[in-house]
């Protein structure tokens, strides 16, 4: 499979070498203990039935011991296989039989064990129970966290006894709330108001889950029968509730943000290239793209020249993103649009056909079907923020990236001297001629840095969306939205435009659905450019030519 | 380019078989080549998906010519490109039908492709596989339905994640792009899930549009749903948004342990090139994974990455369901044509039910009186190396049913 391998060049290899490692590591130590998970214990772990290997699992955690534990890692790392009856896991790139610690050829008869969710929660939660009293404290905050999240599989004694030797405040915190978790079902009353009451400090909306479960009814009468304990519950979920819709306020707003980042760097080249240029360009969208495929391209030549730091080849992108697209929108702009300054028609038609060229272009060199552009590991998974928001980091990296483009761009408005013929010739052309600009190559700068900068936004953009030659077209309609709508010729007005239209098309899409959002966004603009076409800030005085 | 020279090369071979037989009219009596029409969308979004279907087409068509074709007869493929345009799905089966005069048309991959086909079928008698999973809900006698009715799928799907070793799931987030078919499959599971005795409050239905790709706020609003007990998601997201949507599940920390997911559109292909840790052990329902283990199978995965090296197809190494039951169409076809000794569409379709094939899936599927197929049903999960694992299978065949009981039926069915 030429596809997933030019994906994954090297994650399976490396991580089946750090396990192995670890395992190598540990086996000295674990060898002399007393007891020891037995082949048949192991088999009984890994085949038959669900509720068998479950049952099996609960007699093993009884009697813990450090093999179990790793080989409950190997289970979930899939690292294990049947071969008749017996038992292999996998070390580096050989198969173990586990009841002789032999390396053996397995047989064509051997299969992997499949864990089904339910068996993999399981497994997880007996291995969070393990590590419980793990001599590491991260390890141990990490099991307490993964049971917090599923407390109804863990044994009450477990907890008790952890609770016993436990002596970091934040772990025992946690202990002492999944405690309660677990009394919640507990035979006495007494107990279950206690375990409701404190359940009220916690943030878990499995937690939320299991309290709305008690409140249930079953068969005509209330899961839990104390009428006391039952209102004490209501009180703690209206409590862990308003805890709960601040995070999802705040996660509405990092979306509607994120959103607006994304529309802000597509419009930002726009925003030079029509707004102060005043060219009409329908291929911005194609330019966006042909950013993405840079970093496409720069990916592939990182996985062949130096795929030891292909996780860095995003980094190198930006700028060959940039200058490829920046080159190309120069080439453009001398060859094509530089004849038809003026003729907005003319140039609104020639900038479509160009559009169309490079989209069949790129089919023609990168093919129809759209290309993988990889998470570097640096942007994969998001930071816990609480228990029901997380922030994506490729979401926050985008919108750092939004902002350094900004910055850059307005030090180069407003503090170059390329920027100030840029402004010198957008307010007056024929003066800024005179006075000695020379308005040809200023036009063709601009152009180049306009494109430019749709190619760093294809850049980051590869890393959220679908990477292919009509990807442009998607964008180019959102672009012209945010630019006309914040106002044609002004940098803030394009920022206020997209930061605004991205939170109220999160809290609408939250509200009406992304259909729904999506069409009451456009007709408020619809509305909105009726009664102000000049936008939401307009240039005033002289400027405006005619 | 790809495809001219499969066509050369097809079209080659068929040639020379037709120069060495002497072309009669009668099919009876000689050995004149059979000609087939293949509708696949070769350029548009639908391409994606369905340049495959069409060089499965090819290379089942070249399998069977190699083993003597028909009855004797060549087969002759006639490719046609309808470029992901519903209208021009129409006019191209005209154009093979009346013009081309094919036997019988492989083609279509969406429901509205195959709607806008029926009329030109009906009015010129003509006969269509269609191989893709789709919504049921149609009983039309121009058409075989080879791929999965939501019985097939979808409500297995459902049952598993109710019950234990799926997560015993109570809530119901129906996430799908909005049209024809994730809005009819999720009126049939909200029916299935009526008589489950399921309220409409557990239940949650959104649609994005086609080729959407921001599903934070989506996300979110699937973990809020969650915290009110044992949550499921059924996918009908279909096309390259798939590909957004499971990267924000992975970097928004869903697991699959707490909030299981099945898609009903996303196969081996999909899966292929994404960061696959975070999304190991969610689900999807097929009635065949490349996974699967038996002599037919090995025998048609190899098949197809020799015809893919053999004509130079970069993009596609994978075999996935949609393929499978193209080449069971097209068997199909090939078993009947030579039970009724005729290639007229009125006495193929009667000699169709009934017909059986032993599939690369390890049955031997069968035609029936509908015209859709009974199929196994296999539930796979992500496995780390971006393949599935069967969890869970049914027993024995599943016959396809083509109006589902959980809906009211149209009334001028």
């Amino acid at each position: 499979m030429p596809w997933s391998r030019l994906a994954f060049p090297s994650v399976p290899r490396w991580l089946r070498a750090a396990l192995g490692a670890l395992l190598l590591g540990m086996l000295p130590g674990l060898l002399p203990i007393a007891h020891a998970l037995t082949p048949q214990e192991a088999l009984a772990l890994s085949s038959g039935d669900t509720d068998a290997r479950i049952a099996a699992l609960h007699k093993a955690v009884a009697k813990p011991d450090p093999q179990l534990a790793d080989f409950l890692h190997k289970l979930l790392d899939g690292d294990v296989q049947i071969d008749g009856t017996m038992v292999q896991v996998q070390q580096g790139d050989a198969w173990i039989d586990l009841a002789t610690g032999q390396a053996v050829t397995p047989s064509d008869n051997a299969q992997g064990v499949v864990n089904n969710n339910y068996v993999r929660k399981e497994l997880q939660s007996a291995r969070a129970a393990l590590d419980l009293f793990s001599p590491q404290r991260a390890q141990r905050l990490k099991a307490v966290q993964q049971l917090q999240d599923d407390p109804t599989s863990v044994d009450r004694g477990l907890v008790e006894q952890a609770l016993k030797t436990e002596k970091d405040p934040e772990i025992v915190q946690r202990l002492q709330l999944l405690h309660a978790a677990i009394l919640l079902t507990s035979a006495s009353a007494a107990d279950r108001l206690a375990a409701a009451k404190e359940l009220a400090a916690s943030n878990y909306p499995a937690v939320r889950a299991l309290l709305l479960s008690r409140l249930d009814k079953k068969d005509g009468a209330f899961v839990e029968g104390s009428p006391l304990v039952r209102a004490q519950i209501e009180k703690s979920l209206a409590e862990i509730d308003s805890r709960l819709a601040w995070g999802e306020r705040l996660g509405t707003l990092f979306s509607g943000i994120s959103l607006g980042s994304i529309l802000l760097l597509a419009a930002l080249g726009l925003a030079v290239t029509y707004g102060l240029m005043g060219v009409i360009n329908m291929a911005q969208g194609e330019f966006i793209m042909i950013g993405a495929y840079a970093t496409y391209v720069m990916q592939s030549l990182f996985q062949h020249y130096l795929p030891g730091y292909v996780h860095y080849a995003l980094i190198a992108a930006v700028p060959f993103s940039f200058i490829v697209t920046g080159s190309i929108g120069m080439l453009i702009e001398r060859t094509i649009i530089r004849r038809l300054y003026g003729r907005p028609l003319e140039t609104l038609l020639a900038t479509w056909g160009i559009s169309l060229v490079l989209i069949q272009a790129v089919r023609s060199l990168f093919g129809p079907q759209n290309v993988q552009v990889d998470n570097p590991p640096w942007m994969s998974g998001g930071f816990n923020v609480m228990a029901n928001l997380i922030l994506p980091y490729n979401r926050m990296v985008i919108i750092a990236f939004t902002v350094v483009v900004l910055l850059g761009m307005w030090l180069l408005i407003s503090r170059t001297r390329l920027g100030l013929f840029v402004r010198a010739v957008t307010q007056n052309r024929p003066m800024a001629s005179c006075v000695g600009v020379r308005i040809a190559r200023v036009d063709m700068l601009a152009f180049g840095l306009g494109t430019g900068i749709a190619g760093l936004a294809g850049c980051a953009l590869s890393q959220i969306g679908n990477v292919s030659p009509e990807m442009g077209t998607g964008y180019i309609v959102d672009c012209f939205m945010v630019v006309v709508l914040g106002g044609v010729g002004q940098l803030t007005g394009t920022v206020a435009a997209a930061m605004g239209l991205g939170v109220a098309n999160t809290l609408l899409e939250g509200v009406a659905g992304a259909v729904l959002a999506k069409i009451a966004v456009l007709v408020a603009i619809i509305l909105f450019i009726q009664k102000r076409p000049q936008g939401m800030f307009a240039l005033k005085g002289r400027s405006v030519e005619s | 380019m790809d495809r001219r020279t499969a066509l050369k090369t097809v079209g080659g071979a068929v040639a020379a078989a037709a120069a060495s037989t002497l072309p009669f009219p009668a099919i009876a009596a000689s050995k004149a080549p059979i000609k087939v029409g293949i509708l696949h969308s070769l350029s548009g979004t639908m391409a994606i998906s369905e340049t495959a279907l069409k060089d499965v087409d090819l290379m089942t068509i070249a399998e069977i010519n190699a083993a003597g074709g028909v009855d004797g007869h060549m087969i002759e493929p006639v490719v046609v490109d309808p470029a992901s345009n519903w209208p021009l799905f129409a006019e191209k089966a005209r154009q093979l039908i009346s013009q081309d005069k094919v036997a019988a048309i492989f083609g279509c991959w969406t429901s509205v492709s195959r709607k806008s086909v029926l009329p030109v079928l009906d009015e010129l008698n003509g006969l269509l596989f269609y191989p893709v999973q789709f919504e049921g809900q149609e009983q039309n006698k121009h058409v075989v339905y080879t791929g999965a009715a939501p019985n097939q799928q979808a409500i297995p799907a459902t049952e598993y994640l109710m019950s234990k070793d799926g997560g015993g799931a109570k809530r119901f987030f129906l996430l799908g792009t909005d049209y024809v078919y994730p809005r009819t499959t999720n009126a049939i599971l909200r029916g299935f899930l009526h008589s489950k005795g399921v309220k409409d409050a557990d239940i949650a239905e959104v649609y994005t549009p086609f080729g959407f790709s921001n599903y934070q706020n989506i996300v979110a609003d699937i973990k809020k749903f969650a915290s009110g007990g044992p949550t499921c998601v059924i996918s009908t997201v279909n096309g390259d948004s798939n590909v957004p949507f499971y990267k924000e599940l992975g970097n928004q920390g869903i697991k699959a342990t707490d909030i299981p997911v099945v898609g009903f559109s996303i196969a081996e292909q999909e899966i292929a090139g994404m960061d696959i840790k975070p999304l190991v052990g969610q689900l999807t329902a097929w009635n065949y994974f490349e996974s699967l283990k038996n002599p037919r199978n090995a025998k048609f995965v190899k098949s197809w990455q020799d015809w893919v090296k053999k004509e130079k197809l970069k993009d596609y190494p994978v075999t996935d369901d949609p393929m499978e039951a193209s080449y069971i169409g097209i068997h199909l076809w090939k078993q009947a044509v030579e039970k009724a000794k005729s290639t007229k569409t009125d006495e193929v379709r009667k000699a169709l039910i009934g017909q059986k094939f032993a599939a690369p899936d390890g049955y031997t599927v069968e035609v029936l009186e509908n015209q859709y197929l009974s199929k196994p049903v296999f539930i796979g999960q992500i496995n780390d190396k971006a393949q599935f694992d069967v969890v869970w299978k049914s027993k024995g065949l599943v016959p396809g049913e083509s109006w589902s009981p959980y809906i009211p039926k149209p009334k001028n069915a």
